[in-house]
């Protein structure tokens, strides 16, 4: 049984379906392809997770993802957890396809299994799974097949901060603060004026203070956001993911206008 | 009955389009104008409104202009930034502010922001986005300040802090995190000014300086070059060049001196009666 | 066309290239190499990073500058680097520079019909002592030069080194000739007012600049004294030795 409505064929009229946003009323048509044989590469992304953010502070990391997972326009999973531990000392974040992110959970839950079955002493730091993931989605995308996500991994490793980025292309890189998705356009700047200048002099309280703002004004921006958020923190101490919270929110200026001209009443 | 038509259309002439477009999906691409890539904001304070732009002009990736100046003059009280294809905002903001000074003429009135605001809107509907101006319009006038923002289609909005252009998000973040009712003029010149920074270090396509405005019921201060966070650097060596270090393949000295004789015919002198 | 339409079929073609901006260039002098980067990463109108490195420290005395789509770069630095670790395992020494730019030729023709986007620079001291620059185009096609600029602001910045290096367009003064190799100091203050220059026109470029200079075995480091933000990077005693220096750069 195909679930998406509008793969069901071509809809009676084109004014079905014309407020969903990209990419579901854009899905193709129902068709064989030639040479298609049965297989069916990915795609374009269909359950998704908006905006991640992260910040180096001065104890490890911080990292930040709402609970909501969208069909298009559609917020249909509003509990979903978009923040994962991996091992004792990583913990990823993930935008984009969420079925692709479950399916990168199991393979990191896989690696950190038989690492820990080796016994040989050895373990998978932030750097290795960043590196990892960098390598499989490269790979991915080369075989023309991608994982449809763009990914933090945060943590910490001998006494040493580790936050970098990762997407769909293989494009890696790292910073005191990142963010992906809207995230990269609307509280990336907030973080980088708080941040960048010297990560080690902001606290956990200050930390915390700064993503829960940011979350506050994606809620406000962005259109595939929630109020319903969790944060994550990586430090000597090991990872914890915190339950979620609710943001406190402000719509008093709504109140003042009227129309969106000249209207006065 | 083959006679060519000499009629001409008042406005723009779109009798190329059909061309210009066939042209274009041949891949023959079309001239690229100057853009105002672009950080301009605006928000409501305390006695009035803050304008504030980046003045970064580009043309594809390259700057093409490091100070330019994006905040235009409507009336004494009426200011409006342009964001979108420079030419656009300029001509648009210039033929507006001719007719508000002779609408203002014929009423006899200080002319009102949304005044301006309907003659913009209207001007840029009638062009279905062709004109491309993306404009935050502010002022003060006898109802109060008001602050819009206007789309290149002519959609407008009413709000108590705006930003346009591609530092748009970048701006608004700062609003949003900081913005409050009835701040002091200080205060929200520092937010403005906060905003159009996020824009010109965040986003490639604004740069170089803050330009701002601030509008009152009383006065208008045109702050050029608020602040300048850009100076360009000392360069390392200096590139003078050695008299003759351009080759010729000849010379030819050319007098530009013309002399002319001149023969009087007549002595009388010129009959005035 | 994404607008929509169920006009006919469509499939979205996924896009497995992107482009990440910045600038890179080379200088080869007589018996001096020097390599350079800007830091920025961008894609877009978005900064990703202000500290990307695009020049990686291949041996002693070789350096590979990388610039076009970063996943590509970083990929084809990682293999170049295991083939030379593999070369080191096999034959006990460091590849020789021209060596070097015939792998790195092989390695991007290998991938022709799916390319590396990448336009590489490899600056060094040749096995003579001389100093190298070898440019690249993404499918292999290869040359030695005495500087090249590649990148986002290429078209910038080589028109100035064709004037500045080269001396195109500059008739020497009557009874003297232009000379073959600029002194060190002099190439350096060409690439930092290179970059300051890209970063004022092209948006791109800024954020930081990594210089590297490679000195030929036995050359006096003298030049360098004066310069700031110097760190070597030298590890064996007797040989050719590596600098690299950082720069700031404009971060609008």
């Amino acid at each position: 049984m195909d679930h998406f409505p509008t793969n069901w064929g071509r809809p009676r009229d084109e004014l079905y379906d014309q407020y969903n946003t990209f990419p579901l009323h854009q899905r193709p048509a129902n068709h064989t392809e030639t040479f298609s044989g049965g297989v069916q590469r990915t795609q374009q992304p269909i359950v998704t997770g908006t905006s991640v953010l992260a910040i180096q502070y001065k104890d490890g990391i911080m990292m930040a993802a709402d609970n909501l997972a969208s069909y298009g326009s559609l917020a249909r999973f509003k509990d979903i957890t978009r923040l994962h531990a991996v091992g004792d000392s990583t913990v990823i974040g993930a935008s984009g396809d969420m079925s692709d992110f479950q399916y990168i959970q199991r393979v990191l839950d896989d690696i950190i299994t038989d690492e820990f079955t080796a016994g040989d002493g050895n373990s998978l730091g932030p750097a290795e799974i960043h590196e990892f993931l960098a390598r499989r989605m490269y790979a991915r995308r080369s075989k023309m097949n991608p994982l449809w996500n763009a990914l933090l991994v945060g943590g910490i490793q001998n006494g040493k901060r580790f936050l970098a980025f990762v997407d769909l292309l293989g494009t890696t890189y790292t910073a005191p603060s990142l963010a992906t998705g809207y995230g990269a356009h609307i509280a990336l700047p907030i973080l980088r004026e708080a941040v960048d200048p010297n990560p080690d002099a902001i606290t956990e309280d200050a930390a915390r203070e700064i993503l829960r703002n940011c979350m506050r004004v994606l809620f406000y921006r962005d259109a595939r956001s929630l109020d319903k958020y969790q944060i994550a923190t990586v430090t000597e101490a090991g990872v914890s993911i915190s339950d979620t919270q609710k943001l406190d929110t402000n719509w008093d200026f709504a109140d003042k206008i009227r129309g969106y001209g000249a209207q006065t009443q | 009955m083959a006679t060519a038509s000499v009629f001409c259309s008042p406005g723009f002439d779109f009798s190329h389009e059909i061309r210009n477009n066939f042209l274009q999906e041949r891949g023959v691409p079309l001239p690229k104008a100057t853009s105002t890539g672009t950080t301009i904001v605006g928000c409501l304070f305390k006695d009035g409104i803050v304008l504030g732009a980046d003045t970064r002009a580009t043309e594809g990736p390259i700057v093409a202009d490091k100070n330019c100046e994006k905040i235009h003059y409507i009336t004494d009280s009426i200011r409006c930034c342009g964001a979108g294809t420079a030419a656009d905002t300029e001509f648009t903001t210039a033929m507006i502010s001719s007719n508000m000074e002779l609408h203002a003429l014929s009423t006899g009135r200080k002319p009102r922001v949304v005044t301006a605001m309907t003659m913009l809107k209207q001007y840029l509907f009638r062009y279905q986005g062709n004109v491309g101006a993306a404009l935050v319009l502010g002022g003060v006038d006898a109802t109060g300040p008001h602050l819009f923002t206007i789309h290149p289609h002519g959609s407008t909005d009413k709000l108590p802090y705006v930003t346009m252009g591609s530092g748009s998000l970048a701006a608004m973040a700062v609003f949003e995190a900081g913005w409050r009712p009835n701040m002091e003029r200080a205060d929200a010149l520092a937010l403005v000014t906060a905003a159009v920074s996020a824009g010109i270090f965040n986003d490639l396509g604004s740069g170089s300086n803050v330009d701002a405005c601030v509008i009152t019921a009383s006065h208008t201060e045109m702050l050029r070059n608020y602040v300048r966070p850009n100076e360009r650097v000392q360069k390392e060596r200096s590139y003078g060049f050695r008299r003759g270090t351009t080759a010729w393949k000849k010379e030819d000295i050319r007098n530009m001196v013309v002399n002319e004789d001149i023969t009087f015919t007549g002595a009388e002198a010129m009959d005035t009666s | 066309m994404p607008d929509g339409s169920f006009e006919r079929p469509q499939q979205r073609q996924f896009n497995p290239y992107s482009e990440n901006g910045g600038t890179i260039l080379a200088i080869a002098g007589a018996d001096f190499s020097v390599i350079a980067g800007d830091t920025r990463q961008s894609e877009g109108y978005s900064i990703q990073t202000r500290y990307a490195p695009k020049v990686f420290r291949l041996t002693e005395r070789a350096v590979l500058a990388v610039n076009g789509f970063a996943a590509d770069g970083n990929m084809f630095v990682k293999k170049v680097k295991q083939r030379l670790e593999w070369y080191r395992h096999a034959h006990a020494k460091d590849m020789p520079l021209r060596a070097i730019a015939r792998l790195i030729q092989t390695m991007l023709y290998a991938q022709r019909f799916f390319p590396y986007y990448v336009y590489n620079i490899l600056g060094g001291i040749e096995e003579d002592g001389t100093g190298a620059v070898y440019s690249f185009d993404p499918v292999g096609s290869y040359e030695r030069e005495a500087c090249r600029a590649a990148g986002a602001a290429q078209s910038l910045v080589q028109p100035f080194l064709d004037n500045q290096i080269y001396f195109k367009n500059q008739t020497p003064a009557p009874g003297t000739n232009h000379p073959t190799h600029l002194p060190l100091p002099d190439v350096l203050s060409i690439v930092i007012d290179s970059f300051t220059s890209a970063t004022e026109r092209h948006i791109e470029v800024g954020d930081g600049l990594e210089i590297y200079v490679v000195l030929a075995k036995g050359r006096s480091t003298q030049e360098l004294a004066s310069i700031g933000g110097l760190q070597e990077l030298t590890t064996r005693a007797e040989g050719d030795r590596m600098f690299v220096v950082r720069r700031d750069l404009k971060k609008d």
